[in-house]
């Protein structure tokens, strides 16, 4: 159920025990879903970056970037802008080989898509993709016909293009 | 500054007294010990022994919105603290600065069974069970860190929009020696600050406001907060702009002034909720436009352009779309705007709007119609206000006891009206009026309660007796749940369900029980004279006032309808 497009909100927040539960009870308490959620540290130890997607019409955005701003742990928040933001997710994905044909062909995708093969065994292979969640999903539907096994994906994390930096002194 | 060694527990009670904290309602247990050591001989610190801790915190609550200042509420761990969590829900919704201090098992120590995550005896995750209900939470785990935690709780509570913070203290810390310096620092590096006006702001909505043929002010528990009622009155006066006020707002502006309207809302008074929806120009003060006060979005004043004053951006636009937006303290923004308007506008006299007021509140104002002989709720809080000075703080229950004092009884100054809006709990108007009888001793303080209402926390009678604490209680006493008694008789065909009440006490006997003095009224002359009685007593009072058990707070929004559509006889 689409109901608006998909956002990024950038969030920097005290790298501290508890932040997580504060930003995800939030979420849970205001009726917001989350699509995706990562948190790393940044380049001060003290801070960290919580980058979540989220799908919602512009009012839904609106009460979201400022209902998070409130919070005291939260140092500053963002919503990248479109089309001025790089992203990326990883995904492990598991697959399922029958037979020596199809694990040629598995290999030829994994090339096509300038994904890597971290592990092998007789009847499997895992294959580690990042990119844009479109280049990952493109990827799974092709993986689809072999048999995933197993999946694992990051969500995504992303970045303002060039110069525009979400910094706590800007 | 200066330097010592000492326990937690001394740190602490030390970072209270430099915030001047003069009193902590609580009750104690085994994790809170330390602490209550400390108090032991303690000079500057009044501890009141509450009765529950739902009690404390409201209590605690009572004493902020009397005074202005954060009241302080104290639980062991465990149940203690899971006890305080309705009374923290209710500041929190309210916005009130109440500071929350809970006991916690030791966070490390030489017993690793009896320790945070061990699910120990009276262990209760208090931060994660309050986190949606706290502006923000603490656990110090060092003795040094307690001063600056103190600072920077009073600073968060107190602050921008106010609210609860909680400080959960393991009890090694408590206990725990270590060197503490003592600060005035407050360290909040995410806090943002309330913002200044935007100037462009301030001058866009004075044009709008200098323009409006037909302007009203909508006054919420903002302008209570930010201390703006001169403001609003100087403002209100410069534009001749009526002023209604949301629940929270009642008190906010004197409800005998001429452009008076009353509250908004479900139970709103039908002249301000009918010239609501005429205003061409609404400026919004201090509200979050709670469903209470607004009733159906779809007909909120749907004519009017929409200036909207408030210190959380967050409530720009999260339930009413905005024209004009100012994110600012409510009194900065109020003289700004005055400063503003009153170049482009001279002070007018009365115009076609001023008449419609007068003539819409002469039609439709409940105050204006027929006074009741015999002593039904409207006539005795009528008669209740003329007994009352005006500086005389009255709380309410919740229910048809706190809506009947909302249409009937006038609120003339801010802090004179204390109840529980947003959360809406009942049981919260007695402890309340206990706190704010210590804040304010010079002051009467009564609690308008139900029956229903005051059995939910009749046992602060020993706390008010015992700590010398002299309130007054009016119990409308109907021996039924009333308000939800009459939603099923208005809205589910008269089905009675789990309301009533059957064998109340016999509330006089009740309060004797206690040593509290217990009085009956079933007259208006029998009312006059036990209100006098329990005004001048030495103790706390239980007035019983018998009243009929079908009588409906009316008029009323039904669930889903817009302001206008006020249903009911009055």
């Amino acid at each position: 159920m689409e109901t608006g497009k998909t956002k990024v909100i950038s969030i920097l927040v005290e790298n501290k025990p508890g932040v997580l539960h504060t930003i995800a009870n939030l979420f849970r308490r205001r009726n917001f879903n989350i699509e995706s959620i990562t948190v790393g540290p940044t380049q001060e130890p003290d801070t960290s970056r919580m980058t979540i997607t989220i799908n919602g019409d512009e009012k839904t955005i609106d009460q979201v970037v400022k209902q998070v701003a409130k919070q005291i742990d939260v140092l500053k928040v963002s919503e990248l802008e479109p089309g001025h933001f790089v992203m990326r997710e990883l995904a492990l994905i598991k697959v399922n080989v029958p037979n020596s044909k199809e694990r040629s062909d598995i290999i030829n995708c994994v090339d096509v898509f300038r994904c890597r093969i971290i592990d092998v065994s007789t009847d499997s292979l895992t294959v580690e993709i990042t990119g844009t969640p479109d280049k990952i999903d493109a990827f799974l539907n092709l993986m689809k016909s072999y048999g995933v096994l197993e999946l694992a994906r990051t969500g995504i994390t992303a970045l303002a293009r060039g110069a525009k930096s979400i910094r706590i002194d800007e | 500054m200066k330097m010592a060694k000492m326990t937690g527990a001394r740190a602490l009670l030390e970072s209270l007294e430099h915030q001047k904290v003069e009193v902590i309602f609580g009750i104690l247990g085994g994790a809170i010990l330390p602490v209550y050591d400390e108090l032991c001989g303690n000079k500057k610190i009044r501890h009141i022994l509450a009765r529950h801790e739902q009690c404390a915190a409201h209590e605690a609550e009572g004493y902020a919105r009397a005074s202005g200042r954060a009241g302080v509420c104290m639980a062991t761990s465990g149940p203690g603290a899971t006890n305080l969590v309705t009374g923290i829900a209710n500041a929190y919704m309210d916005s009130s600065p109440i500071v929350a201090l809970t006991g916690q098992i030791p966070a490390s120590g030489v017993n690793t069974s009896y320790m945070i995550g061990r699910d120990a005896f009276q262990e209760a995750d208090i931060i994660g069970i309050t986190t949606a209900i706290t502006k923000y939470s603490y656990q110090p785990r060092t003795v040094a860190e307690i001063p600056l935690t103190v600072n920077n709780a009073f600073y968060i509570a107190t602050t921008g929009r106010p609210g609860p913070v909680l400080i959960d203290l393991p009890k090694n810390v408590q206990s725990g020696t270590a060197d503490v310096e003592f600060t005035n620092k407050i360290d909040v590096r995410g806090y943002k600050l309330p913002t200044e006006p935007d100037l462009a702001r301030i001058s866009e909505a004075s044009s709008i406001l200098s323009k409006a043929q037909c302007p009203l002010i909508l006054a919420g528990g903002g302008v209570i907060t930010s201390g703006a009622s001169d403001e609003l009155v100087k403002m209100s006066d410069l534009l001749m702009a009526p002023v209604a006020t949301t629940f929270m707002g009642k008190g906010s502006f004197p409800e005998n002034h001429p452009l008076s309207l009353g509250s908004i809302g479900m139970h709103g008074n039908p002249a301000a909720n009918k010239l609501l929806g005429e205003a061409d120009v609404l400026l919004a003060v201090g509200t979050r436009f709670s469903d209470r006060a607004t009733a159906n979005l779809d007909s909120f004043a749907p004519n009017a352009k929409k200036i909207h004053i408030d210190i959380d951006n967050a409530e720009i636009n999260k339930n009413i779309e905005i024209d004009v937006p100012i994110v600012a303290d409510a009194k900065v923004s109020l003289k700004l705007l005055y400063a503003a308007t009153s170049q482009k506008l001279q002070k007018g006299e009365g115009t076609a709007w001023t008449k419609r007021v007068k003539e819409a509140k002469e039609q439709l104002s409940p105050l204006l119609k027929e006074l009741p002989k015999n002593l039904v709720p409207k006539a005795l809080l009528l008669e209740l206000r003329k007994l009352l000075p005006e500086s005389s703080i009255v709380t309410t229950e919740v229910g048809q006891n706190q809506m009947w004092s909302a249409l009937y009884f006038q609120a003339l100054k801010p802090r004179t009206f204390i109840s529980s809006g947003g959360l809406g709990t009942m049981g919260f108007g007695f402890p309340a009026a206990i706190g704010a009888k210590v804040a304010c001793p010079d002051r009467a303080v009564v609690d308008v309660a139900g029956d229903g209402s005051f059995i939910m926390s009749e046992q602060e009678l020993a706390c008010s007796v015992t700590e010398n604490i002299p309130v007054t209680v009016i119990v409308l006493n109907n021996s039924i749940l009333g308000m939800v008694a009459q939603w099923q008789r208005m809205l589910y065909k008269r089905r009675y369900m789990a309301v009533h009440l059957g064998k109340t006490p016999d509330f006089v006997k009740l309060a004797e029980a206690y040593g509290a003095q217990g009085l009956r009224a079933t007259s208006i002359e029998e009312f006059h004279k036990a209100v006098k009685t329990a005004l001048t007593s030495k103790v706390t009072t239980v007035i019983d006032v018998p009243i009929g058990s079908e009588t409906d707070v009316v008029p009323f929004v039904p669930p889903g309808c817009g302001l206008p559509q006020q249903i009911g006889d009055y």
